[in-house]
């Protein structure tokens, strides 16, 4: 899971860094991912677990970190 | 709660006595010379006003923030740079009471605006990011000893010369992201403001905001502690938007009430050749009413969630509402400002009849520039891809 999500963020992420530099926790926002791409990174997420984020989960909070993505696919039944 | 409330209504009854006796009557003057309302604001330190917000524990009136919009609203009704200082002061207060999360710094900053009716202006725009809010380029750049320093590029900062305090967004640090921000309070003492070009806009001409080089240094203890990513949809973007939206309902209001006064005027004696303006009045009614409803379910919605579900005003759902609401209010009201003035014709084309309504229409046209509605635009499309139930 961690490992797809991560290569999701390297695509669609448009992190001026390298996201393996990152550690699971670390804010993706704070490292330079716009709103714009975010909503980019949602949507390839959404493409590639076949599922969709409801709306309640659609805020900066769940799409801060490797882990709070991964944790939400999780939730919402994602398969790795 | 029957003695809040009528704190709240005895508020609201001071400050229509402040917009009816004293800032109607400099509105023009205010309007013709780029005058900063000084009256005005004077009669709202005398009123408690600039601290209206603050809870009574700390010193203020404690009062709700539906009177506030309200007050915004009376305030616009009779000047529309008188409304749009006080909203943007507001704006501010209600931002920093709903983040200061107990840091002793802006705990005792509480009691200087209180005590002192300190009014706060915003440094957000900045030359360079294209006009969007969520990105800076000038920096919180270390200064040894706890302090720090910043240079900003304003390309306007609404009554700058005016304010006792400036509220700025800066990236945390140099070496942050543009969308790494923090918001800084700097008092004036701290600050140095060196104006850059002039001012002598279409509109809203009173609230004296040309742009500024912005200079501070600080103890850091003045960085809000929570980022600004949290704050902006918690609370400045929709108190923003619910608060400009009641004062652009105002100056719309006072437009219709001219185009309805001076029907009135017509019809005495010879009804029927005022029938057709009336008919123009009936359809601006109409056009009123849409803006008002519109305004009035942007507030309830950003009460119900403001302290129940702040979670919720961070969705793209909820961004998305508030977005909307900026954007139907700020292109609705010059609309409405327009539409008198095809009621009362050359009457309220001339700027010195009681009828005149050229004042409501150019304030009203700066409404879609206040966070260019081009951008709003632009977010909304990129939300829309994603977002499910708006």
């Amino acid at each position: 899971m961690v490992d797809r999500v991560r290569q999701i963020i390297r695509d669609y992420g448009r992190l001026p860094g390298d996201v393996d530099a990152l550690d699971d926790d670390a804010d993706l926002y704070q490292a330079g991912m716009t709103s714009h791409a975010s909503v980019n990174l949602m949507l390839a997420l959404e493409a590639a677990f076949d599922i969709e984020f409801p709306d309640a989960m659609l805020k900066r909070s769940v799409f801060q970190s490797v882990r709070s993505i991964s944790d939400a696919l999780e939730s919402l039944g994602a398969a790795a | 709660m029957a003695i809040a409330v009528d704190r709240d209504q005895a508020f609201l009854e001071a400050i229509r006595r402040i917009a009816d006796e004293i800032a109607a009557p400099n509105a023009d003057a205010v309007d013709r010379e780029a005058r900063f309302p000084s009256d005005t604001l004077d009669a709202l330190r005398a009123e408690g006003a600039l601290s209206a917000l603050v809870p009574v524990e700390h010193g203020g009136l404690g009062l709700r923030f539906e009177t506030i919009a309200d007050a915004t609203f009376e305030l616009g009704r009779r000047c529309g740079a008188s409304g749009m200082v006080f909203a943007m002061h507001q704006i501010q207060v209600a931002t920093l009471l709903r983040h200061v999360d107990g840091a002793p710094w802006f705990q005792a900053y509480l009691r200087d605006l209180v005590g002192e009716q300190r009014l706060v202006a915003s440094v957000t725009s900045e030359i360079g990011t294209g006009g969007d809010l969520g990105r800076s380029i000038a920096a919180v750049t270390p200064a040894g000893d706890d302090r720090a320093t910043f240079e900003k590029q304003a390309p306007t900062v609404s009554y700058g010369a005016y304010a006792d305090d400036l509220l700025t967004t800066l990236r945390r640090d140099p070496d942050a992201e543009p969308g790494d921000q923090v918001l800084v309070l700097t008092r004036r003492d701290q600050t140095t403001l060196e104006q850059n070009g002039t001012w002598d806009p279409l509109g809203m001409r009173g609230t004296c905001s040309p742009g500024f080089t912005v200079r501070a240094e600080f103890p850091t203890d003045q960085i809000l502690p929570t980022p600004f990513s949290t704050v902006a949809p918690e609370s400045m973007v929709p108190i923003t938007h619910v608060l400009w939206s009641h004062l652009w309902l105002g100056i719309a209001t006072d437009a219709f009430d001219r185009a309805r006064a001076f029907v009135k005027a017509s019809a005495k004696g010879r009804p029927e050749t005022a029938q057709p303006m009336a008919i123009r009045l009936s359809h601006l009614m109409s056009d009123l009413a849409l803006l008002r409803a519109e305004v009035g379910s942007g507030l309830r919605d950003y009460l119900e969630l403001a302290d129940t579900d702040r979670e919720r005003l961070s969705t793209m759902a909820t961004i998305l509402r508030f977005n909307n609401l900026k954007l139907a209010a700020s292109e609705q009201a010059p609309r409405v400002s327009q539409g008198a003035l095809g009621v009362t014709g050359i009457v309220g084309f001339k700027n010195d009849t009681p009828f005149s309504v050229g004042r409501h229409i150019r304030d009203t046209m700066s409404a879609s520039l206040m966070i260019a509605n081009e951008r709003i635009h632009q977010t909304n499309a990129s939300l829309l891809l994603i977002a499910k139930d708006v």
